[in-house]
């Protein structure tokens, strides 16, 4: 069971694979833990020895720059060694397994695994797999969680917001394909949040969404009506060609940002997006930089919640 | 418990009396979490400092992370002036093993270089496990090993206790 590799009897977290079941009270300790990062971050000296002597290994089997380079910096902010593995161009093409290449680091005495694969379930193949007191974080698989963005967009909608359980948010875009929405809705949905809506045309919209807890809206104006919250998802490039969607303008017409549009929400909603943006496609410029934006603001929190993670995962 | 232990309050203004001239005017003083901000704030007060009262968390350097872990925490250092060229005093209310002063150092670094550091406890109670020493001290309390020297703040009165320490 995920729930009992991610939190042990005693309620620490061991490793973090999903936000699916993950305790309430578990994730408010990993936004107040991050509350104190946030000031180090400010500071002259953005460092802190806590995880000083501690081998962090970056395996990335499918490639990304950014999602890497911000549990880099998280990491090398607690004093750790980092080592970049771009799997996806070494071992596995030479025919390693997952679990092999796995061991191999394990025997460098690797404390941590940051792994993200286009698996689902990959991460938490290894977790199962790793010695004790190795740790592994999910830094996104398949379509499956990506549960440190889904934390730090809590974070930063706390911080905006103070109390979910009086929230309104819609998860707008592509939640078929999306990890990230998984993660926000599974988070949103512990910590109480009443009304959330995820919007988007049928042909991106997982069935059976419903059964999360969330109302699916099909119509832009209906989803963005009184949010406190709306969250704007990346369409991804190799979508569009295909069956789901006509075209990136046709979808920019319907369930684009706009100005207009967001003027449905209430008139101090926060927008936000876990990047990179597509602008003029799920999002226009005058909403990406207006003043209700806190798309950098999350880039900004994002850093401090996995160093939250990943000091609660050592000292856990 | 002991009832022969000194009146806090009452250390804290012959600390006050202790760093009246001697600390430059300018100084910084900066109070260790929790009972050493209770003291800053007092002795902030009563030698009526130009610079304002700084705060200091010292978990994230704390020597103890490997083995008690990091516990949630809302209170975060503060320092509300520069602290580069600037005198520092840290406050503490109970000067013990000296690791708590280390971190705090090197807390207080991520900040500034300092012209100098001065330390002022309420109460040194021995026991030191590292070299450090304070350079104002309220009173020297002697506890039983076995015991652990605590400042209180009931209702906004500093009151020192002995209590016997968690097996």
């Amino acid at each position: 069971m995920t729930a009992r590799l991610q939190v042990d009897a005693g309620g620490n977290l061991r490793h973090l694979l999903t936000t699916e079941g993950l305790p309430a009270e578990i994730i408010r300790r990993i936004l107040d833990t991050a509350d104190q990062f946030v000031s180090v971050n400010e500071r002259e000296v953005k460092k802190v020895p806590l995880l000083r002597g501690k081998s962090i290994f970056n395996v990335f089997f499918e490639s990304s720059t950014r999602t890497r380079t911000t549990f880099e910096i998280a990491a090398k902010r607690l004093s750790a060694d980092v080592i970049n593995l771009n799997v996806a161009v070494s071992s596995t093409s030479k025919g390693e397994t997952l679990l092999d290449t796995v061991y191999n680091l394990q025997a460098m005495d690797a404390d941590m695994f940051i792994v993200r694969h286009s698996q689902s379930g990959a991460p938490h193949l290894i977790a199962k797999h790793v010695k004790p007191g190795v740790a592994v974080i999910n830094a996104g698989d398949g379509r499956h969680a990506h549960p440190t963005q889904g934390l730090l967009d809590m974070y930063t909608i706390r911080h905006y917001k103070k109390d979910f359980t009086a929230l309104t948010v819609a998860i707008v875009g592509d939640v078929l394909h999306s990890r990230v929405a998984r993660s926000q809705i599974h988070a949103l949905k512990t910590l109480g949040v009443p009304d959330l809506r995820v919007v988007g045309p049928k042909t991106l919209i997982p069935a059976a969404v419903e059964r999360l807890g969330v109302r699916v809206c099909h119509d832009m104006a209906e989803g963005l009506r009184d949010c406190d919250v709306v969250v704007m998802l990346r369409l991804q490039n190799e979508r569009m060609n295909g069956a789901l969607l006509p075209s990136a303008s046709e979808f920019f017409k319907c369930y684009g940002l706009t100005a207009e549009k967001l003027a449905l929400a209430k008139p101090d909603a926060i927008v936000m997006h876990p990047g990179p943006m597509n602008r003029g496609v799920e999002i226009d410029s005058s909403v990406a930089d207006g003043r209700q934006s806190v798309i950098l603001p999350q880039v900004t929190f994002g850093i401090a919640v996995r160093m939250a993670v990943m000091s609660m995962l050592v000292s856990a | 418990m002991s009832d022969s232990l000194p009146d806090a309050e009452a250390l804290v203004r012959a600390l006050a009396e202790r760093m009246r001239g001697v600390i430059s005017p300018d100084a910084g003083l900066v109070g260790i979490f929790t009972g050493g901000v209770w003291v800053a704030e007092r002795l902030h007060r009563a030698l009526e400092a130009a610079t304002p009262l700084g705060v200091l968390a010292v978990t994230l350097h704390r020597d103890d992370f490997g083995r008690i872990g990091l516990h949630r925490e809302s209170r975060r250092s503060q320092i509300p002036f520069p602290v580069d060229g600037r005198e520092i005093v840290l406050v503490d209310d109970v000067l013990h093993t000296g690791r708590t002063i280390r971190a705090a150092l090197n807390e207080l670094f991520d900040f500034g270089r300092p012209r100098a550091v001065r330390l002022a406890v309420l109460a040194d109670r021995g026991g030191r496990e590292l070299p450090m020493a304070a350079d104002f001290i309220g009173a020297e309390v002697a506890v039983g090993a076995g015991e652990e020297l605590v400042l209180s703040n009931e209702n906004g009165k500093l009151r020192l206790a002995a209590v016997r320490r968690p097996a």
